[in-house]
């Protein structure tokens, strides 16, 4: 018997109209526990670096987390994997809603999509009853109409959508899956659901998900639930308030939006508007919110409340995630009323809320400065609002310079060209990021930033305070119940940690300890992933209920596999390189690995260097990043490094033309 | 003559406004009644379901009551502050006419027993937004219908039929029952 898992993956061959149901291998779960972990090894084995993202056979993994379908609070994760059209990497992106519970009790723990369908098709999958039906008719539709369409349609109101929009459709790199209140947004794994053809997946699920020790599982969720009402009652002092609790960060509870507002970049992530917040557009947004905010809804099991039904006027009712609540307004320098409804439009469309607000406003910036004219934007209204719904409209359905835009900043620059590389100025390995831009170096997010696989900083930061607190007092007390710390050393890192002088940034933490703290960090990340919790009860907030001490029994006793500290840590560390060795495989170099050069205005280019040498020894990669042979042997990595071998991939010295061509060629440049 | 008593009424008062539809009802109600108890969980057997339309506003937990073996001859639609309900939706019949509170393999009917042995219902435990909450109050009961209710009753019986028809009626049914 399988435990928290099903033991089965369905395999569905889009080309063929083929559909399996293939058992899979219990040492997998061992090694490279779920999710996210599993995923890697399949892409590993199944998408070697000459498959091109839209390519048959690319692969398009929905996979739920291992612990997803128990009674563990906030376990609810889909990790969505494949190779992305704007980066040509692997991409990861996760959604929380319902869908991964609803497919465990279906008796799946992933869908494998290969292959290409001729027509547009939706998934239907009852438990055992799987079907390919004809999706014509919900061509073109918004994301959250289709779901709606197919609810009526098969009479299944329980059963769960995982649905497409026009972007995903029109293959716009920036593309999102777009489900209950969530999305897996990061990567453009909409667009290769689009280019397989495949509008939506729908599932239905009333079988059971076992776990290995009843009492001892019941009794590990008991005190999760006890020390998230503890942290709801008792928020970290000192830090911004949407630090201070748990949950991806609260934007829908939240009315205070100075920090963001004041701290963000606002238009092409640019300009800081260090006065912005004031009385009256408080008392204004306060108002808009209030206005539009029908209530505030969770994912699956789970009591934090971080999402919200907005209707916004004249408008759909839509489910809004955290932070697009802001990306929209801020790219358009407008108000909260016009953020909360052009992410209306968005969702339907099912873009990014990251990335397409970015493309917008660098579209926009390319035309003051006479890069783009105003041939490029015929009939595009004057007013900055009316342009940003005239320039989505344009991407979604790729027409004229929504053609160009649709692939993101970084392509869209190259194709452009007169010098419109320096605009698209925010990527990090191709893709557009928070629009941050601060003063002094941080080297602990310089590392996060280069090395992040998941390419966003969000998914790798959480566990260790940003900055120094100011008073030893604050910092005593901060680390007092501070029991997630993986070891001691990391509270006394904290205690020396100074605002000014000798032990402050750039230069204290010291190198040795920026890397401890950039894997503990990253490590919280890459677990939550394998199983499926969500990161706001987890790898993201300070003082989570789910940490490295409790996580091994949550999978001793869910999945009855039997796991400590150190034997986690092991498979982590093997998934995570495993990942890492997929992008390797595609072309990734150390040259792709660094933050945007205007993230910071005071750089230290040595300190950089030492930062990155010392961190990829410290993770087993040699000067180029790439894992080591004695690295990957004490992993069980053989076949990695074998494969490396037989690529040469240790004898070219950090030349990658595979990235370039196969995306040139894909762009017909 | 029978004695009014006390009876203890267990009641779960569901605030829908506060509802954030996550189910996690479900999931503990399904975890708790499996055998052995929390060996697994499916909400498909809970017996506490939340009919959620989230676009529509609608959030609303309902517990497994009786079982009914047919249909109801008429169904009832509410509209509560413009929100239009779904047929049933505060029905807590385990009935034919839908697939709520049903063992999903068998068909067998589910219904809530408050979680017998524990202290409060664990979907209310569980409930950590407050849209569940617990309430005990002791009623005056009676045991037994009032005698004067069933002179009224026969009575009447008397004064349509007859007393020698409806005295044959209760001796008939007297040998039915003890034979």
């Amino acid at each position: 018997m399988r435990y928290a898992e099903t033991g089965y993956n369905l395999e569905i061959d889009l080309s063929r109209g083929n559909i399996e149901r293939v058992e899979t291998d219990p040492r997998d779960t061992e090694l490279y526990l779920g999710g996210l972990g599993t995923n890697a090894k399949i892409l590993w084995d199944r998408v070697p670096p000459e498959v091109e993202p839209f390519s048959p056979d690319n692969l398009l993994i929905f996979s739920a987390g291992l612990l997803c379908g128990t009674p563990a609070t906030g376990c609810n994760r889909t990790i969505v994997t494949t190779i992305s059209p704007q980066t040509q990497l692997m991409a990861f992106s996760m959604m929380g809603g319902f869908f991964a519970p609803e497919l465990k009790y279906a008796g799946y723990d992933k869908i494998i999509l290969r292959g290409k369908s001729p027509n547009l098709v939706y998934i239907w999958i009852n438990n055992d009853k799987v079907e390919i039906r004809d999706a014509s008719h919900l061509k073109g539709k918004g994301a959250v109409e289709t779901a709606e369409i197919i609810q009526r349609e098969l009479k299944e109101p329980k059963a769960q959508v995982a649905a497409i929009g026009l972007a995903g459709e029109n293959r716009v790199y920036f593309a999102s899956i777009e489900q209950g209140r969530s999305s897996a947004s990061r990567g453009g794994i909409g667009a290769v659901m689009g280019d397989k053809g495949v509008k939506a997946i729908v599932v239905r699920g009333t079988k059971d998900i076992n776990v290995a020790r009843p009492m001892e599982y019941l009794e590990l969720c008991n005190d999760v639930m006890k020390y998230i009402q503890f942290r709801n009652a008792n928020p970290v002092p000192g830090v911004m308030p949407i630090l201070a609790g748990l949950g991806s960060p609260q934007e829908m509870k939240v009315h205070d939006e100075k920090w963001h507002t004041e701290n963000f970049m606002w238009g092409n992530s640019r300009v800081r508007r260090k006065d912005f917040w004031n009385e009256e557009i408080a008392q204004a947004w306060a108002e808009t919110l209030d206005s539009m905010r029908r209530r505030l809804i969770s994912c699956y099991n789970c009591p934090m409340t971080c999402g919200a039904t907005i209707a916004p006027p004249g408008k759909p009712t839509y489910m809004m995630k955290c932070f697009s609540k802001l990306t929209y307004t801020m790219a358009a320098f407008a108000d909260l009323e016009f953020g909360l409804g052009i992410a209306q439009s968005a969702t339907e469309y099912g873009v990014d809320g990251f990335s397409a607000p970015q493309v917008m406003a660098f579209a926009l910036e390319l035309l003051e400065n006479g890069i783009l004219t105003d041939d490029d934007f015929p009939g595009m209204p004057a007013d900055n609002e009316g342009r940003f719904y005239w320039l989505l409209d344009h991407i979604v359905r790729r027409e004229g310079i929504g053609d160009v835009l649709a692939n993101g900043t970084y392509w869209a620059a190259k194709h452009i060209g007169k010098g419109a590389e320096a605009y698209a100025h925010n990527n990090i390995k191709k893709i557009e990021q928070l629009p941050l831009k601060l003063s002094m170096l941080n080297p602990i997010y310089f590392l996060m930033y280069a090395t992040g696989e998941k390419i966003n900083i969000t998914q790798i930061e959480g566990q260790f305070p940003q900055g120094p607190f100011v008073t030893m007092e604050e910092r005593e007390a901060f680390v007092k119940d501070w029991f997630q710390v993986p070891d001691e050393k990391y509270k006394q890192i904290f205690l020396d940690w100074e605002p000014r002088g000798e032990k402050s940034m750039p230069f204290y933490p010291t190198v040795q300890m920026c890397c401890d703290i950039v894997d503990w960090q990253e490590k919280m990340h890459y677990i939550d992933d394998a199983l499926g919790m969500c990161a706001g009860l987890s790898s993201f907030p300070l003082k989570p209920p789910y940490h490295i001490h409790n996580y091994p029994k949550f999978i001793s006793a869910g999945a009855g596999i039997e796991m400590d500290e150190e034997k986690l840590t092991q498979a982590v560390k093997r998934y995570r390189t495993l990942v890492r060795a997929n992008n390797i495989r595609r072309g990734m170099r150390r040259k792709d690995e660094k933050p945007p050069e205007d993230h910071w205005k005071k750089r230290f280019p040595e300190l950089e260097k030492e930062l990155l040498d010392t961190y990829y020894r410290f993770k087993g990669w040699n000067n180029e990043g790439i894992p080591t042979k004695e690295s990957l042997e004490e992993l069980g990595l053989d076949y990695v490094y074998q494969e490396f071998e037989k690529r040469g991939v240790y004898a070219e010295a950090g030349e990658s033309p595979a990235t370039e061509t196969a995306a040139d060629k894909e762009k017909g440049v | 003559m029978a004695e009014n008593t006390k009876k203890k009424v267990k009641s779960i008062k569901v605030d829908v406004d506060k509802c954030n539809g996550c189910r996690a009802c479900e999931v503990i109600c399904s975890a708790f009644h499996a055998a052995p108890k929390y060996s697994s969980n499916n909400p498909a057997r809970s017996r506490i379901r939340v009919i959620r339309e989230p676009l529509r506003d609608i959030y609303v937990p309902v517990y497994a009551g009786e079982y009914a073996k047919a249909e109801c001859m008429g169904r009832d639609k509410y509209v509560i502050d413009g929100k239009e309900y779904e047929e049933c939706a505060f029905c807590r019949a385990s009935c034919p006419s839908r697939d709520l509170f049903k063992e999903p393999d068998s068909g067998l009917p589910l219904k809530c027993d408050m979680c017998e042995g524990e202290e409060e219902p664990l979907c209310v435990k569980w409930c950590l937004v407050d849209a569940l909450s617990y309430e005990e109050r002791e009623e005056e009961g009676e045991e037994e219908p009032k005698p004067e209710e069933v002179e009224v009753g026969l009575e009447s019986l008397v004064d349509k039929y007859g007393l020698d028809k409806v005295m044959d009626s209760i001796n008939r049914l007297n040998q039915s029952k003890k034979g």
